[in-house]
Formats: structure tokens, sequence, C-alpha cells
């Protein structure tokens, strides 16, 4: 009989094991996969790293992938601190990039220096108030808001489909649904050869950590999150401070959409996310939800994207073969999660009759 | 943990030992390797458009022997502007983006890129080292719309489109003249996917039309969904894009197809010569880009016979397909007798023929 118990004895030296047993399992499930692609493994993986970190302007390219998911995931980690599974991160991201554009859009001529502080504004606006529905719900009426936020991502990805395909549609683009343009004004400037997303993406994470570990108010998330019963018995008032968090949360992940449409896309469109949304979950919690290991993981993560990218052009392996790979890679690492949460022990037939 | 590093340390060391090492390549006049990338907007086994493409791609590396690289499935988002950069980290030096919703991201990499050259298909914008190139498809289409006007007994027939733009909306009024050129009275009824590439969606779409009692269906897709649909409630069809007789045996009976290869052959050519220079190819069956696939037994008697005869004009340069006079859905000339569309028309055309039941929309 197998038998399974949670543990917290789990020793940094012992979880490091798991997790590394785990890629190197990983690694050599895939390496038959792509031996039957007629491709030799090593030179495959020696690819993808070298494709992710071989020269200054991969290392530049998978940074830039890895933006998004830092500052998404900053967002989606404090909605988990509080036990909120926010899977809404997606909506938010759309709404956030949504506020950005508008304010790109009506006011293209608009000082730098006025424009961008504003389409961030918006963004965490947007994205916030989009997240804080949800929390509204749950912390009045409890709803689910595992459900709810994932419904949300739908109507904000239609919201945005609407938008592209009907009032913000531009017209210089002889029909073809597209939002048009921003003008230079609005674009977030290269500091160091990366849009300056990065800096923000820095100073988010120093702020998110100091939030959490050093004000009264990021206490009261983890002690909510612990019991919700505790934090009233505390005398907090636990529905403002769910509905605030996400709103936090939610607005993070808006800012993070303003980063994508103003420093990588330049404009908006219903593919503006690239699923970072979702994502952005795995990592967050992969990085058990501590805001100065998810840019770590997140620079991880965005090279297995770039590697992966890379290995298609380079060995000209389908797309859905990349993902296979990349996908395998992650199923055996959360897999593994398991394993440092809980103990798997094989327990002798018990005698007929014995208690014990 | 000090073994798990000397091992992933090895391994690295053999992967690196294997990347590095190369082959001889074809050089332009001053020495430099040539490279060309393909930005794919849809899977290579599509069997149409990006089909096609990839069929240019073999050709390229067959007919020069220089490398060349593709990327499928590319969304025309800001994602191409990674995927172009990554092409060039690579070392492509000429770069076919194959859709046209790359256009404003391939205008944003020639600038930033101006050593590498880009060739854009079916756009309108130009750079220093920005092309575009297309093909006068509008004639096999005009071809394949006799066909299907023969092979329709309601004179309802289905048209499934992707999107609102000159280059879709000029080849359903190119179909519909064709249509109309054998059943004056004929029917082209539109259905917007807003997709490129998504099966299924386009499949429904076609399948709606069916329902409207349309009993040959067309397409502007880059898969053969549509053409599922004809053959599931036995029914007929025209392809697009690519022979697409395997995926309809009993539907399929012709289709306006792409011959790209010779093409990028040229550019290939011209950029290893050192004479490429950004220009607008827009060429026709002529030139053999654009042609009409054979028609297969599906089709009607004498059908061919008909095509033959149109397609000996086009090729002679004494068949306009759009000469007038043509009129619009509303019954007002647009193109009176006497004169024919212009090229600039044509590329701005947001407007259908008499005959077309359907929308431009915002019209």
């Amino acid at each position: 009989m197998i038998k399974m118990s949670a543990r917290t004895d789990c020793s940094a030296k012992e979880s490091a094991a798991i997790r590394g047993g785990a890629i190197i399992l990983a690694l050599v499930t895939v390496s038959f996969f792509i031996m039957i692609l007629g491709h030799n493994p090593f030179s495959v993986y020696g690819s993808m790293i070298e494709g992710a970190f071989g020269t200054v302007y991969r290392i530049t390219e998978t940074l830039r992938k890895s933006i998004p998911l830092i500052v998404a995931s900053l967002g989606i980690s404090l909605a988990f601190r509080l036990k909120f599974w926010n899977i809404g991160a997606e909506g938010q991201i759309m709404m956030g990039a949504m506020g950005a554009t508008f304010c790109a859009l009506t006011f293209p001529d608009l000082s730098s220096w006025l424009l961008l502080p504003m389409m961030g504004a918006a963004s965490i606006i947007c994205g916030g108030i989009w997240g804080a529905i949800p929390a509204y719900f749950r912390a009045k009426w409890r709803t689910n808001e595992t459900i709810f936020t994932l419904m949300m991502n739908y109507v904000a990805l239609k919201w945005l489909t609407y938008l592209q395909y009907g009032p913000w549609k531009d017209p210089a683009a002889l029909g073809f649904p597209k939002i048009p343009g921003f003008s230079p004004n609005a674009v977030l400037p290269n500091v160091f050869g990366l849009h300056a997303g990065w800096i923000i993406a820095i100073v988010l994470v120093i702020i998110i950590h100091l939030f959490i570990n050093h004000t009264q108010r990021g206490y009261e998330i983890s002690v909510v999150g612990g019991s919700e019963n505790t934090g009233r018995y505390a005398g907090m008032n636990v529905k403002a401070v769910i509905i605030y968090t996400i709103f936090l949360s939610g607005g993070i992940c808006g800012l993070c959409g303003m980063i994508e449409a103003s420093g990588v896309n330049r404009t908006l469109s219903v593919g503006i996310t690239m699923g970072a949304g979702y994502t952005a979950i795995i990592t967050s919690w992969l990085s058990s939800l501590k805001a100065p290991v998810i840019p770590v993981v997140c620079v991880l993560f965005a090279a297995m994207i770039q590697g992966g990218t890379f290995i298609q052009m380079a060995f000209q392996i389908p797309q859905s073969a990349a993902q296979i790979l990349q996908g395998t890679i992650l199923f055996f690492v959360l897999g593994s999660e398991f394993f440092v949460r809980y103990r798997v022990s094989f327990i002798k037939n018990i005698k007929a009759g014995g208690e014990k | 943990m000090k073994k798990f590093t000397f091992i992933l340390i090895l391994v690295l060391s053999i992967a690196i030992s294997f990347t590095s090492c190369g082959k001889k390549a074809p050089k332009t006049a001053d020495g430099k390797e040539v490279v060309m990338g393909f930005v794919y907007v849809g899977p290579i086994g599509d069997g149409g458009w990006t089909y096609a493409h990839e069929q240019g791609r073999q050709f390229v590396e067959k007919e020069t022997g220089i490398r060349t690289i593709f990327k499928e499935t590319v969304a025309e988002s800001a994602e191409v502007k990674d995927v172009m950069r990554s092409m060039i980290d690579q070392g492509a030096t000429i770069i076919a983006a194959t859709s046209f919703g790359y256009m404003d991201f391939v205008v944003e990499m020639a600038k930033e890129y101006p050593n590498v050259k880009f060739i854009h298909c079916s756009g309108y914008k130009m750079a220093e080292n920005m092309g575009n190139y297309f093909g006068r498809i509008e004639q096999p289409r005009f071809l394949s719309g006799i066909v299907a006007g023969m092979k329709s007994k309601s004179g309802k027939i289905g048209y499934v489109a992707a999107f609102e733009i000159p280059e879709v909306v000029r080849g359903i009024n190119a179909f519909t003249l064709g249509v109309k050129s054998i059943n004056p009275k004929a029917e082209v009824h539109v259905r917007w996917t807003h997709t490129w590439y998504d099966p299924a969606k386009e499949k429904e779409a076609a399948k709606a039309l069916l329902d409207e009692k349309c009993d040959v269906i067309a397409q502007h897709q880059d898969t053969a969904g549509p053409q599922q649909a004809a053959e599931e409630r036995g029914v007929f069809s025209v392809g697009y894009n690519s022979d697409m007789s395997k995926m309809a045996p009993k539907a399929y009976m012709t289709a306006p197809v792409w011959n790209w290869g010779p093409y990028y052959v040229d550019q290939v050519k011209k950029v290893m010569a050192g004479t490429w220079k950004a220009e607008s190819y827009w060429e026709g069956m002529n030139a053999d880009i654009v042609r009409l696939a054979p028609l297969t037994a599906n089709a009607p008697d004498g059908a061919a016979a008909k095509v033959e005869d149109v397609k000996k004009k086009i090729l002679a340069g004494t068949f306009n397909v759009f000469a007038g006079p043509i009129k619009d859905q509303s019954g007002k000339v647009r193109i009176p007798a006497g004169s024919a569309m212009s090229d600039k028309e044509q590329l701005s055309c947001d407007w259908f023929v008499e005959g077309v039941v359907g929308k431009v929309k915002g019209k």
C-alpha cells in the first residue's frame, strides 16, 4: 500500500536534489522523442542553451521575454499569498494594456514624461478593477474566485476583440483589423538595449518584497491568507484586505499589460499577452510566492521559451515538437513539487484483525 | 549536488562540440554568406498558403544551395519581430515575411536592420531595404469562377473568406465575375471567418453556407476545412493556394494556386549578385507565379475547354479580369465599358461587384 503524507521537513539540499533529478529525468525522456525526430539530443539541448544565453543579443532576448512573466508573477503572488486563486492575470493584463492604449491613442502628442506615467496609472486602475470585481464578490458572497477570474479572462479577450475589429480599428489599414500603432511618445525607451520595463520589474520586486515582509498591510495579507478567522479575531477588516490586495494584484498584472503594449508591441492586439498570464501562475508557484525568487525562475522559464524558438529554426523542428519538449520539462518539474511537499512511503500489508 | 553540476558541465561541453560543425555555403560577391529566413503564419502542413510558401523555400534550397531557415505559426503580432530578430541572429540576410498582418512590424525591422533585406508578401508598404511581392491570383480565380459557375445548379455559390482587406475583396470580385461570365444570375454568398488558419472555424463557415443552399464552395483561407465540409455534404468545391485534391477527392474540382519558387530564387540570385533592390513585384499567370490547378474529374463537362480558352486570352494579354463594365452591389457602374480597374484601385478595393451577397464591413 502506498501512503502519502504532507511533509514540512524537506531540507534545501533534499529539495534541490528532487528538483534536479526531475529535470534530468525530463531531459532523458525528451531525448527519446528528439531521437525519433532524427536529431541528436545533445546538440539540441546544447543549442537550446546557446540559443538562450549564447550571445549578448540572445541574453537580451531572454530577458525581454522574462519581463512580463516577472511582473505578472509578482501580481499573482500577492493574490496567492491570500489563498485567493487568481487565474485572471491574463484578463487583467489585457485590461491594463487596454487602459494604457486608450491613453496612448487619445493623447499621442503628449510628452513622454507625462504620457508614460499616465499610461502606467491607467493600466494599474483598469487591471486592478478587473481583479477587484471577482474579489468583491468573493468577499461579499463567497463566490468561487477560480472560476470567476477565469471567466473574466474570456470577457476581457472578447472585449479586446470587439475593440480591435470595431471602434479602435486602424482606418489606415485598408480594412485589416488592427489597432493603430503608438506614437513614439507612448513607447517605453530603451535602457541598455532593452526596453525600460526591466527597471520597472526590478523596482517592483523590491517593493513587493518590502511590502510583504516589512509593512503592516503586507502582514495582514499573510495572516488573512493563513486563516480568515484569525484575521477577524485580530480585528482586521478581512473583506477590505481581500479587495485591496486583489486590486493590487490585478493592478500589477495590468501594469504588465502596459509594459508589453508600450515596450514590445507598440500597439494593442488580442494576442498581447502571449499567454503570460497563465505561464506566470506556474512561475509564481514554482517561486514559492517569494518575490526575490520570482526573477530567477522567470528568467529560466524565458530561457526555455527562447531556446525552444531557437531550436525550431536551427534544427527545423516543428513548432508542436518544440512545445512538447517544453511541456514535458514542465510536467516533470511541476510533478517534482509533489515530492517536495509530500512524503510517499510504502507500507506492508496490514495483517487481518490487527489494529496496526 | 556536485555530481549533478559535473554531469551538467559534461553534457554541455559535449553538446557544444556537436554544434560547432558547419558546412560551406554559397556567398555573395563580397564574400558574405546568404541565408534566407521564411516567416510563416500557419504550420507548413496546412495544405494551403503556408504549404505553398514552404514548397518555394525547398525550391530555393534545391536551386541555389543556400541555407534557409523558417519558423511556422507566427502570430501577426509583435511576436513576428522576435522571430525575425532571432533569424537575423542566426545569420539570415534576407527574410520573407509571408502574411499581410506582418507589414508594420517588417517596416519597423527594416529600419532597425538596414543591412538585412526584407520582402513582405501581399502588403503595400516599402522601404530602402524592404520590398513587397504578390501575384495576380485574380486571374486563376476568375478561371475557377468559370468552373464553379458551370457546376452550380442552384446558382448559389458559397465563399469562405478570411478578412475584409482589398486582397480578399478583390479575389471575391474576380471569382464572382468568373461565375457570372457563365451564369449572369448566379450569386456568391460570402462568410467572414476573421482567421487565416483555423480549420474548424472555416469548415463551420462552409457548412453554414451549405445550409443556405449553396452547392459549390470556394474559399480564401489557408486550410482545406471548407473543402472537407463540401466533401461531407456531397457537393463540390474550389480550393485555394495548393492542390487540395487529396483533402477532398470527391468534392474538389480545381484551385487558383501559387508558385512562389521561381520568384524566391530570383530574389536570392539578385542578393548574391549584389543587384538586389527593393521592388514591388506583382505579376500574373504569364510569369507563372500563379496558376490554375489541373481540373479533376469532379469538374463539369466542357469546363476544361472553356477555361483553356480564357486562359489563352489572359496569357496573350487580350483579356483583363477587371475590364469594364463592372457594376457594384447597388447596380451602379463603377468601371465603365472601355476601361479597366487600375492597379491602384485594385490594391485599395473595398466594394463588391454585383452578384456578391455579403458586406465589406463598415460599408
